[in-house]
């Protein structure tokens, strides 16, 4: 491509490093400021005084002697609790993500090796299902499991979750599974092999880059959800979100606005991790359901 | 492949869906038909030393007896749907006559509950759907044409607003706009006005919200658009320079067209995702000045002591039906695409 066509005007350059610009404060900034003021006190992140007291830590100074603090990150993993919460949020998020992918696998290569009428009405019906609002489902969910004292146990959760989640894996794998090659299965029929055979020696050993990424989605629903973890759930067993949103009924007494931002900080600590290592696969699983259809 | 190892490949998924999600949708609309019980009241006469007084007590364990029993509660018929905190045709009907002006009989009926939720979802809906559209494909524009080396690190800041929990990145920006808060207090300097606050006025508390929608979905947009940005052909795009289109031209008549498809497909995500909207007036604390759909529901069965599932069936219902009228143009659309393609 020659370059002298392409070559931008100054001013366009301009508006667009502009744009960009600002995008990347809009979109990091309030992360980074969080993060820093977790490490104050609540006197300097919610100045009365003067809001550059969150930068320069006059207050910290005063109160602590330093000019960081780890007492809202003490206060909230310690005082209260919220180790418990994140062990919930482990629990529910690794068995969330092992049996959506189990039955998303299993249903998602079904779907794609039909060709079948009735596989796409399977697939219009999971499209219809993803756009229930959740919580018109936990309203339905709520009286059944009270009367059969399923409510507040961290297995129902799962299950529900599982559920709300198989929409969405089905579509992603789906889609995956019509790039492998139906000569891969279908020859290995021909050698003798029964469906489940061909599935479990010849599919299973090359579908993992496509597993991974829906795995990934599957993390963050069951991650970031709020509705399910906060109705379904019981005081002992309660998640990181609805514990977060919990710390804000007691905000009336100081200093328990920091347990909340110490507990928000950490509750994204992952997340940020998981976009470092997975970028990629994140950004493919993002437009493999619009390229592919 | 066979139809019996097709129903057995699918039997596991199938059955959790039909379970919790075909299932809950049947019991949504029975409760939404039936209504708790009322208390049970016993006449008891009080005698002291002024004469005696009958009074109603609550019967406590008949209460309790009777909810056992029937823990749907009685049969109500359409009535949940037509009272004052749902379908309020009797109010609606008493305000259109009352009212002396349009404008008048919208504001009163904007006071009714599920009349002010589903305003403040439809608008949530059709303001931030376009914006997360038109502010996708100019990030998208932009991050194409930075150099190479500064496109990963862009993209990696980009997805944290999209990927962050919903009720924390509302925290995140609801802090920041305490009027304590480093914007919150900026915005009393610029403005010159120290008992500004966002979170003070309904108006506000809306484009507050709206500001977030934008912010939480326009990286979703922005992903889908830039991948697509990256197949459009250079073949196109070259014949079109040749024949002397300037470059907002190739943009509206070779870029766009190609995107469309994506255009559908974002729209499709960010119609059903915006209409849920729901951990955003949590995060906010935003629920005295508005209120969605969903977060009625939230708030009739949230409450471990008084739960009200004949309301929040009712609304649920309502809310499906909602989803179902705006998804139908977009679903029809989809379907016709993908008949096409598997035929």
């Amino acid at each position: 491509m020659s370059n002298i066509a392409h070559r931008r005007s100054p001013l366009l350059n301009i508006i667009i490093w502009g744009l960009v610009l600002i995008w990347i404060i809009a979109a990091s900034f309030p992360f980074f400021w969080t993060l820093w003021g977790s490490l104050k006190v609540q006197g300097d992140f919610f100045s009365k005084a003067d809001w550059t007291n969150a930068i320069t830590g006059v207050r910290t100074q005063i109160e602590t002697g330093g000019a960081f603090t780890g007492n809202g990150y003490f206060g909230a993993w310690v005082t209260k609790s919220f180790w418990e919460a994140a062990i919930n949020t482990g629990i529910i998020v690794f068995s969330v993500v092992v049996i959506s992918l189990t039955l998303g696998t299993l249903g998602g290569y079904a779907l794609a090796r039909s060709g079948k009428r009735y596989a796409f009405y399977l697939l219009m019906l999971a499209l219809i299902f993803r756009a229930m609002p959740h919580i018109t489902l936990v309203s339905g969910y709520l009286l059944p499991f009270f009367e059969w004292n399923l409510w507040g146990h961290l297995p129902t959760a799962i299950i529900v979750m599982v559920a709300i989640n198989q929409p969405f894996t089905l579509w992603m794998l789906h889609s995956f599974f019509l790039n492998i090659p139906k000569d891969l299965d279908e020859s290995a029929m021909v050698d003798g092999c029964t469906r489940f055979q061909a599935f479990r020696h010849v599919i299973i050993p090359v579908m993992w880059p496509g597993v991974v990424t829906t795995g990934l989605f599957s993390f963050l629903l069951a991650y970031n959800d709020f509705t399910v973890t906060a109705t379904l759930l019981s005081q002992s067993n309660q998640t990181m979100v609805p514990k977060i949103a919990s710390f804000l009924g007691t905000t009336q007494t100081e200093g328990n606005v920091m347990f909340a931002v110490a507990a928000v900080v950490s509750a994204t600590a992952p997340l940020f991790v998981l976009i470092l290592f997975f970028q990629r696969q994140i950004v493919s699983g993002l437009t493999a359901g619009a390229v592919k259809g | 492949m066979k139809n019996r190892n097709f129903f057995w490949f699918i039997l596991p998924s199938l059955i959790t869906m039909l379970l919790f999600i075909a299932l809950p949708i049947v019991s949504v609309v029975v409760q939404s038909l039936h209504i708790e019980h009322e208390a049970v009241l016993n006449e008891v006469e009080n005698c002291g030393p002024f004469g005696c007084k009958k009074e109603l007590i609550i019967n406590v364990d008949e209460t309790k007896r009777l909810k056992l029993e029937k823990p749907l509660g009685e049969f109500n018929g359409f009535k949940t749907y037509t009272n004052r905190n749902h379908l309020a045709f009797e109010e609606i009907k008493l305000a259109w006559s009352q009212s002396e002006s349009i404008t008048q009989f919208i504001s009163t009926s904007l006071n009714l509950p599920f009349y002010r939720a589903l305003a403040f979802t439809l608008t949530y809906t059709f303001v931030v759907t376009p914006f997360v559209l038109f502010f996708g494909f100019l990030i998208a524009l932009g991050v194409n044409s930075l150099p190479k080396q500064m496109k990963g690190p862009t993209i990696f800041v980009s997805l944290l607003p999209m990927i962050v929990t919903p009720l924390i990145g509302s925290l995140i920006l609801f802090w920041m706009i305490d009027a304590q808060g480093i914007i919150g207090s900026i915005l009393q300097r610029i403005f010159d006005d120290p008992n500004l606050s966002l979170k003070a006025s309904p108006t506000l508390t809306w484009i507050m919200l709206m500001v977030y929608g934008v912010w939480h979905s326009s990286p979703f947009a922005f992903i889908v658009f830039y991948a697509g940005l990256q197949t459009v052909p250079s073949d196109t795009i070259e014949a079109a320079m040749i024949d002397g289109a300037t470059r907002w031209e190739r943009t509206k008549y070779v870029v766009l067209p190609h995107l469309m498809p994506l255009t559908i497909f974002i729209l499709l995500i960010q119609l059903m995702d915006n209409f849920r909207v729901f951990e955003p007036i949590v995060g906010f604390s935003a629920q005295a000045n508005a209120t969605s759909l969903s977060w009625i529901i939230y708030n009739d069965i949230s409450n471990n002591e008084d739960q009200f599932f004949g309301s929040a069936g009712a609304t649920s219902v309502l809310t499906i039906i909602g989803i179902s009228v705006l998804l139908i143009p977009v679903l029809i659309r989809t379907w016709r695409e993908f008949n096409r393609k598997v035929v």
